[in-house]
């Protein structure tokens, strides 16, 4: 295999690596692509109200547990005084408040944060948990049970699946001439519209579930929960409103209880009441990528920048950057051809613009540079030996930077206080090389190689400032895999540089 | 293209000519081995290897290693009137001091500049501490006799150091030119310091188009002679010496500097594993039909061989009049 192909591959492999897993976790871990995307976390709150009685009193109320499409991110409870536990029953989780004496009107709260998230999703629980009686209605009159046979008959008739089935029923009791049947159902008052018909689809033998939640909307308050039916059709469940009828899109209907448990239970009370309100907050949605139990849910992210401790997050935000400014350095060198002073100064250079900002950074540069080349120029008639001369000059560079600092903290020019970040031993290294330049090529080189420095560390330091890439780097770093990539692929790149173009104009 | 300012990179493909990029990519990674690069890199070990090979080169009157040598350098250099100290590991000419004559104590150079011993002592200073060496290595002085000119280059050069570059390839000699010192280039060879580039038709030794700046001139700036009559000397030894550093190297992409003594002939001068492209542009032509030819040709022949091939197919005149012959088995040896 020659070395093109095999140049090619690994960088198309490392490509293709890199993107796919910034794919996934932009797609399926929810992390934003952009820095400033946010999304909608909502808070879900229960209020529970009720009188105590001067006796121990046990409130229990069913929490809601796991759903498709909706995570959980965090749960608190605020309830002064009383005892909280949560407890996993039979009857499903439950919030469990107590308290050896209650005495008046008191209130209970536990709220949840939650998003909606439609990658979010678990194996499915089985469906043969739920009710799976043979329904009767032992209850009713012979002619009205067979009044149902022949209504259930028609529905079916008219229906394909359980979930067709559902929909026709609820058809059948909304429509604005309902049959005879129909009418003494409804006016027969021993159950709830809810309960009648989903006593009427156990008899069809449908699976079938009551639901209880309410929908993620901002702005909803005191609210009771809203009473679904949801359906298995064998393949797929599937929520029923009873004035509506089928619910296509349901993904803000959070589900806080299933089936036929209580929802709150309060003994040692009296005048219980559960009520519900719903706010909607824009939150980064870095921040809910960062989340606890995001990164717990992925291994991926187990092994990510966000478990390190938050200074090291802060320094690999800085580190991460440098490859983005060695690409522009390869680009420059490679394909443009500019001339620098030291290859990859310029990178160096750019890191201190960063937390000087530019223009204050230029300037200071040139100011430190040139004054060094000044002084450097006298020290070299000392005779001094290399090391020690270069040494001497990182002390100059220093006291060039301590006396600038000072001055213009006098004048009130903060800005000039940065100027602690420009790495000194590079400063001197630069100043070095630049003087041998001047006495070996003449000022016209050194300034040539100076302007390429300063322009190859201005366009790295536009390249790491941008938010987007500063975001993208710490938050997706397999992207270095990516630049890896381009960085190999130019590294074979045989073609000419555009400075050539100019040199060899004589030639074509 | 665009009003002359920038070459079309099609036509220049097309004409062969040879980018850095393809210079570093192609031919110096591929046919130049890392562990062979000290031999050239280091002018000291260049120079007593082709001492063993009785390839001629100037004569080296003394080294010196350390710092403490320096304290007896007024000794040292005492027998020497004219001499050139220079350091092994330099570049691009860089740490380079030519001294023509003296006067008492001071040293004179070319353009007249007199200097002091402890001018002399702190340029051998610096170069021993690396100030001229790729990375800031510990370096080696060396001095070497000066070499006395052939006039012949007079009219073509301004206060230096005229030398002949053949690049080779693969042991074949590819391209040569005639590097003319300027008054801006300080008298030095390198064209990226102004000096004059003059392309010389393998096959004669004759002028053929002269550069400075990459860009063609007619006349030395200086002296303002014309080029179309130059015709370098002792052509017919110049391409075998140059061709038999290949042996000694075994660096398949290699530039050889050849100066012209009076007395002694063609000398090299030092060997460049990474030569550069100005060479094209004084030749008025790219090197890559040169280098695919000789791709073509098989490995392990004689120096007079290859010579023989490079004058044949490389000829400039008569490239121009017929197409070029691509086997060597056809050329008369």
């Amino acid at each position: 295999m020659s070395y093109r192909l095999q140049v090619s591959i690994m960088a198309l492999i490392l490509a293709v690596a890199g993107l796919s897993i910034a794919w996934y976790k932009a797609q399926y871990l929810g992390i934003p692509l952009l820095p400033h995307e946010k999304r909608s976390v909502y808070n879900v709150g229960a209020k529970i109200n009720f009188e105590g009685t001067g006796k121990p009193a046990t409130i229990s109320m069913a929490l809601p547990v796991y759903q498709d499409g909706i995570r959980i991110l965090s749960e608190e409870s605020s309830s002064d005084d009383f005892g909280f536990t949560i407890a996993n029953t039979q009857n499903g989780k439950r919030a469990e408040w107590s308290r050896r004496s209650v005495e008046g009107e008191t209130n209970l709260y536990y709220a949840l944060d939650v998003i909606i998230d439609e990658h979010y999703s678990m194996t499915k629980p089985e469906v043969d948990e739920f009710d799976q009686r043979k329904e009767r209605f032992s209850d009713y009159s012979d002619s009205l049970a067979k009044a149902v046979d022949t209504l259930l008959e028609d529905v079916r008739l008219h229906s394909a699946d359980a979930h067709s089935f559902t929909a026709q029923l609820i058809k059948e009791f909304r429509s604005k001439n309902p049959s005879q049947t129909v009418k003494m159902l409804l006016s027969k008052n021993n159950d709830t519209k809810l309960t009648l018909f989903y006593r009427l689809l156990r008899y069809e033998e449908i699976t079938v579930r009551k639901i209880r939640g309410i929908y993620l909307e901002d702005g909803r308050r005191n609210q009771d929960l809203t009473s679904l039916l949801e359906v298995h059709d064998g393949e797929r469940w599937q929520l029923f409103d009873l004035e509506q009828g089928k619910i296509p899109k349901a993904e803000n209907f959070f589900i806080w209880q299933r089936g036929g448990v209580s929802m709150l239970d309060v003994i040692g009370g009296k005048g219980s009441s559960i009520t519900f309100s719903v706010s909607e907050h824009r939150v980064p949605a870095g921040q809910i990528a960062e989340h606890e139990s995001m990164i717990k849910q992925a291994a991926l992210m187990d092994f990510s920048l966000f478990s390190l401790p938050t200074s090291q997050q802060n320094a690999f935000k800085h580190i991460l950057l440098v490859p983005m400014g060695a690409l522009v350095v390869v680009f420059l060198r490679i394909l443009i051809g500019i001339k620098t002073s030291g290859t990859f100064m310029p990178i160096l250079i750019a890191m201190a613009f960063m937390q000087t900002s530019l223009v204050v950074g230029l300037i200071m540069f040139v100011v430190i540079v040139g004054m060094g080349l000044v002084i450097r120029s006298y020290l070299s008639h000392l005779d001094l030996l290399l090391v020690a001369r270069i040494s001497a000059v990182v002390i100059v560079v220093i006291a060039i930077m301590s006396l600038m600092s000072i001055i213009s903290y006098k004048l009130g020019i903060n800005e000039a206080l940065t100027i602690t970040f420009f790495p000194m031993i590079i400063l001197a290294w630069t100043i070095e090389r630049m003087s041998i330049l001047w006495e070996e090529e003449g000022p016209g080189e050194v300034f040539m190689q100076g302007t390429g420095s300063l322009v190859v560390a201005t366009l790295a330091y536009f390249a790491m400032s941008n938010v987007i890439v500063a975001h993208l780097t710490f938050n997706f770093p397999e992207l270095l895999l990516v630049l890896l990539g381009i960085i190999i692929v130019l590294g074979r790149y045989s073609g000419y540089r555009l400075s050539e173009l100019f040199r060899f104009k004589s030639m074509a | 293209m665009f009003f002359g300012l920038i070459a079309n990179p099609f036509k220049l493909k097309k004409q062969g000519v040879m980018g850095m990029n393809r210079r570093n990519v192609k031919f110096i990674s591929r046919v130049n081995s890392r562990r062979n690069f000290p031999l050239v890199d280091d002018k000291l070990k260049t120079k007593l290897i082709a001492q063993k090979a009785d390839i001629a080169v100037p004569v080296l009157l003394d080294t010196i290693r350390y710092q403490a040598e320096l304290r007896d350098l007024h000794g040292r250099l005492e027998k020497h009137a004219k001499f050139v100290i220079k350091p092994a590991q330099g570049s691009g000419g860089r740490g380079i001091l030519v001294i023509v004559n003296r006067d008492g104590d001071h040293f004179i150079k070319p353009n007249g500049d007199y200097l002091e011993l402890d001018d002399i002592h702190r340029h051998i200073s610096n170069i021993l501490s690396g100030l001229y060496s790729l990375g800031g290595k510990y370096d080696v002085a060396m001095v070497e006799e000066l070499v006395e000119f052939d006039p012949v280059f007079d009219r073509y050069s301004y206060e230096g150091v005229p030398d002949v570059r053949v690049v080779m390839y693969k042991g074949f000699p590819a391209m040569a030119m005639l590097r003319c010192s300027t008054k801006e280039s300080d008298g030095k060879a390198n064209l990226h310091q102004g000096a004059v580039g003059v392309g010389i038709d393998i096959a004669t030794g004759k002028a053929l188009n002269a550069v400075q700046h990459d860009s063609p001139v007619a006349r030395h700036p200086d002296t303002k002679f014309g080029f179309s009559e130059l015709q370098v000397p002792h052509w017919d030894k110049i391409l075998p010496l140059a061709a038999s550093c290949f042996e000694i190297t075994d660096l398949g992409y290699l530039g050889v500097d050849i100066v012209l003594d009076k007395n002694r002939g063609p000398l090299i001068l030092e060997l460049n594993a990474r030569p550069g492209l100005a060479i094209q542009i004084a030749n008025a032509e790219g090197s890559l039909p040169r280098f695919d030819l000789i791709d073509k040709q098989e490995a392990g022949l004689s120096v007079e061989k290859r010579v023989a091939f490079s004058i044949k197919n490389f000829a400039r005149l008569e490239i121009k009049k017929e197409p070029p012959l691509d086997s060597v088995s056809e050329s008369p040896e």
